[in-house]
């Protein structure tokens, strides 16, 4: 199959497996909880349940062990059918372990590992509301205090931060200045029910609304020194490289959500006939689906080859780029065709067309705007030096 | 408390098939297979008998070299060790029936289990002939089963109703849907799966005892309407049945 290529037969597996669970536990419900706009505890455990959380933590920290490119087609397997249940697991995974897992002392990853692989869940808090695409502007600051820190500012538009499975976050705060006048960065990893701290959830989203984003307070929030993460002074650098690595997951729901809509709209268009034939046989749907087509086939070859990067350890800041713009306005392509071949259905929100039309657009804002993208490689492709 | 579950590979019920150039095979070409969906009922009642007993769960196919696929499939979902005898796709039930008895004869599993039939050809016969080659009791087409000891307590689906069938151990059980809710693999165990041994002994490629001819999909012919359940639904659905379908 087209879909498999290049894949060792456990991915195949658990290609499989992800799409059976996806397709018989999560879109029964899938509908029901973006209408209430819920946040669901019974599916997360289940998720976790199937080793979702920390499919690429080693075993001894309670995750799967398993690769990137393993991860990633669980993140692209979910998304094919729900974006709301793939954003917490790309979440949680990319942004909520992954730092811990990558920048945290050993003591830091014994204490929070086992935790966010069995149930708990971790935010990621470095968007403010005036620092999104510029996190230099980044104003929530911290200051020693004896062995503790104090921490005052907030962010907004954190994922999976205050669902009663959050057990905390990591937090990017201002710590100083550098010796060449620039600001210091460090990232604190503070539990929900630290003094000072109030993570509260934001509503009327258009998308994600089964997924939770949060607000973050903290008021004269204390937190002692041994809940910085790595070491003071790394936080900008971590977050660069937690953002290079997200981009992965953020590119899978692309690709996930594009197929998704893509096999709908087929099945769509083969059945459903106006003036006497299937309107999959007039060429401006044929050629629509064959475009589409065309940038899965793209998409996954590339995208899958950027995570056997990432697997060896290689530098991945264009390459993840490239796969997250390029995967993000795919879904926007393919869910807009997939909206426009069923017509008025595609309106409504009994067919699930229409939940994908809103759940794509996030994709080309989170994690790095397509502007950004653009930014980062016309950067490295020199076109400022 | 050692069992051996039979399992088989067969393409997904969603896929497509189309039938190959001498009309009476299936075309593999692009068809997706998995695991039997009623041997998975017939492997999760194997392990969870196997969790309240302990022991081992062996998982056993014949067929092509494939088929290590589907064992894989089963080694996830938790079995201990899996069979693969290997030789040409089978000819027919009975001579999957003899391979599986010659290694059942081996093995002298206290309980043996498979699903109550294939999706691919539907044949049904495979788990009576396995009981009567190995000359031990039979239950099909198993809906609840309790074994405690060495008694076997089971209810199984008749017609319009149930029937409660008990006999002792060993015997061999064929699953029917409502067993169970058979696990998914989890990623770990996917992960482990591949560590696990598969066995592979040559199978007695035996002269089959039936032969296909001809295979034929049906007509797609489609008569149904779907009407809703408004007033006016009720009334289409009156009109139909009186000038349509002329049966009011
Ligand atoms: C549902 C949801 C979940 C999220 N989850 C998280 C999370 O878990 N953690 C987290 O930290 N953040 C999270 N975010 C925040 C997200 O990453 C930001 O919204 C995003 O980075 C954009 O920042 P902004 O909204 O401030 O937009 P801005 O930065 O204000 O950008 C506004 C517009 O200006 C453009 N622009 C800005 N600068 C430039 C430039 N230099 N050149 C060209 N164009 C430019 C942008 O591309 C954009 O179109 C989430 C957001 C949403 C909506």
């Amino acid at each position: 199959m087209s879909i498999n290529r290049g894949l060792t037969e456990e991915q195949i597996m658990l290609r499989n497996t992800v799409r059976k669970f996806a397709e018989e536990v999560i879109k029964p419900a899938a509908r029901e909880l973006d209408e209430k706009e819920e946040f669901s505890n019974e599916i997360t455990l289940q998720m976790c349940d199937m080793g979702f959380m920390g499919a690429f933590v080693p075993e001894e920290y309670g995750g799967a062990g398993m690769d990137y490119v393993s991860y990633i087609l669980t993140v692209e397997e979910l998304a094919r059918v729900d974006s709301s249940q793939a954003a917490t697991v790309a979440a949680h995974n990319s942004l909520g372990i992954g730092p811990i897992y990558y920048f945290g002392s050993e003591e830091q990853r014994m204490q929070y590992l086992p935790l966010l692989t069995s149930g708990k869940l971790w935010g990621f808090g470095l968007t403010e509301p005036e620092a999104g695409s510029d996190a230099g502007n980044t104003k929530t600051r911290a200051y020693q205090n004896g062995d503790d820190w104090i921490i005052n500012g907030s962010k907004i538009f954190i994922t999976n931060a205050s669902t009663s499975l959050t057990l905390g976050s990591s937090v990017l705060a201002v710590t100083g200045q550098q010796p060449d006048g620039r600001k210091q960065y460090t990232t604190f990893l503070v539990e929900n029910t630290v003094p000072g701290f109030e993570a509260k959830a934001m509503k009327h989203k258009m998308l994600w609304r089964a997924s939770n984003t949060s607000e973050l307070y903290f008021n004269d929030c204390r937190v002692t020194s041994n809940m910085i993460l790595g070491k003071k002074g790394d936080g900008f650098k971590q977050m660069l490289s937690t953002l290079d690595k997200g981009r992965l997951s953020i590119a899978a729901m692309g690709l996930g959500l594009a197929q998704g809509a893509f096999d709908y709209a087929v099945e769509y268009a083969k059945k459903r006939h106006t003036f006497g034939r299937a309107i999959s046989t007039y060429q401006a749907n044929s050629f629509k689906l064959a475009d589409i087509e065309v940038g899965l086939n793209l998409a996954r070859n590339f995208l899958y080859e950027v995570c056997r990067m990432a697997d060896r350890g290689e530098n991945i800041t264009k390459e993840g780029a490239i796969a997250k713009l390029y995967c993000s306005e795919l879904a926007h392509k393919a869910a807009n065709d997939c909206v426009q071949i069923m017509g008025g259905y595609g309106l409504m929100k009994e067919y699930d067309a229409e939940r994908f039309y809103r759940d794509q657009k996030i994709l080309e804002i989170g994690e790095g705007t397509s502007e950004i993208q653009r930014l980062v490689i016309s950067r490295i492709i020199g076109c400022y030096d | 408390m050692n069992i051996l579950v039979c399992i088989s590979r067969v393409p997904d019920t969603a896929t497509k098939v189309i039938i190959g150039s001498d009309g009476k095979s299936i075309d593999p070409k692009g068809v997706k297979y998995i695991l039997n969906p009623y041997d998975e009922l017939a492997l999760e009642e194997a392990l969870r008998l196997r969790e309240k007993n302990g022991g081992n769960v062996t998982a056993i196919t014949v067929g092509t070299a494939e088929a290590t696929e589907t064992l894989r499939n089963a080694l996830a979902m938790g079995a201990d060790n899996a069979v693969l005898v290997k030789g040409d796709e089978p000819a027919d039930s009975y001579s999957v029936a003899v391979n599986l008895a010659d290694y059942a004869k081996k093995m002298n599993p206290d309980v043996i289990f498979l699903g109550k039939q294939s999706v691919d050809f539907d044949s049904l016969q495979l788990p009576s002939m396995l009981a009567e080659i190995l000359g031990l009791p039979s239950i099909s087409v198993v809906s609840k089963l309790t074994i405690d000891g060495t008694n076997v307590s089971a209810e199984r689906d008749i017609e319009g109703g149930k029937e409660v069938v008990s006999t002792t151990l060993p015997c061999v059980i064929s699953a029917q849907k409502g067993l169970n809710d058979p696990r998914y693999p989890k990623l770990p165990d996917i992960m482990k799966a591949k560590k696990k041994p598969i066995e592979e002994i040559a199978s007695n490629n035996l002269d089959a005892r039936t032969v296909v001819h001809k295979m034929e999909i049906p007509l797609k012919e489609r008569k149904a309407k779907i009407l809703g359940d408004s007033v006016q639904d009720i009334e289409m659905l009156v009109t139909l049945l009186h000038e349509d379908a002329k049966v009011i």
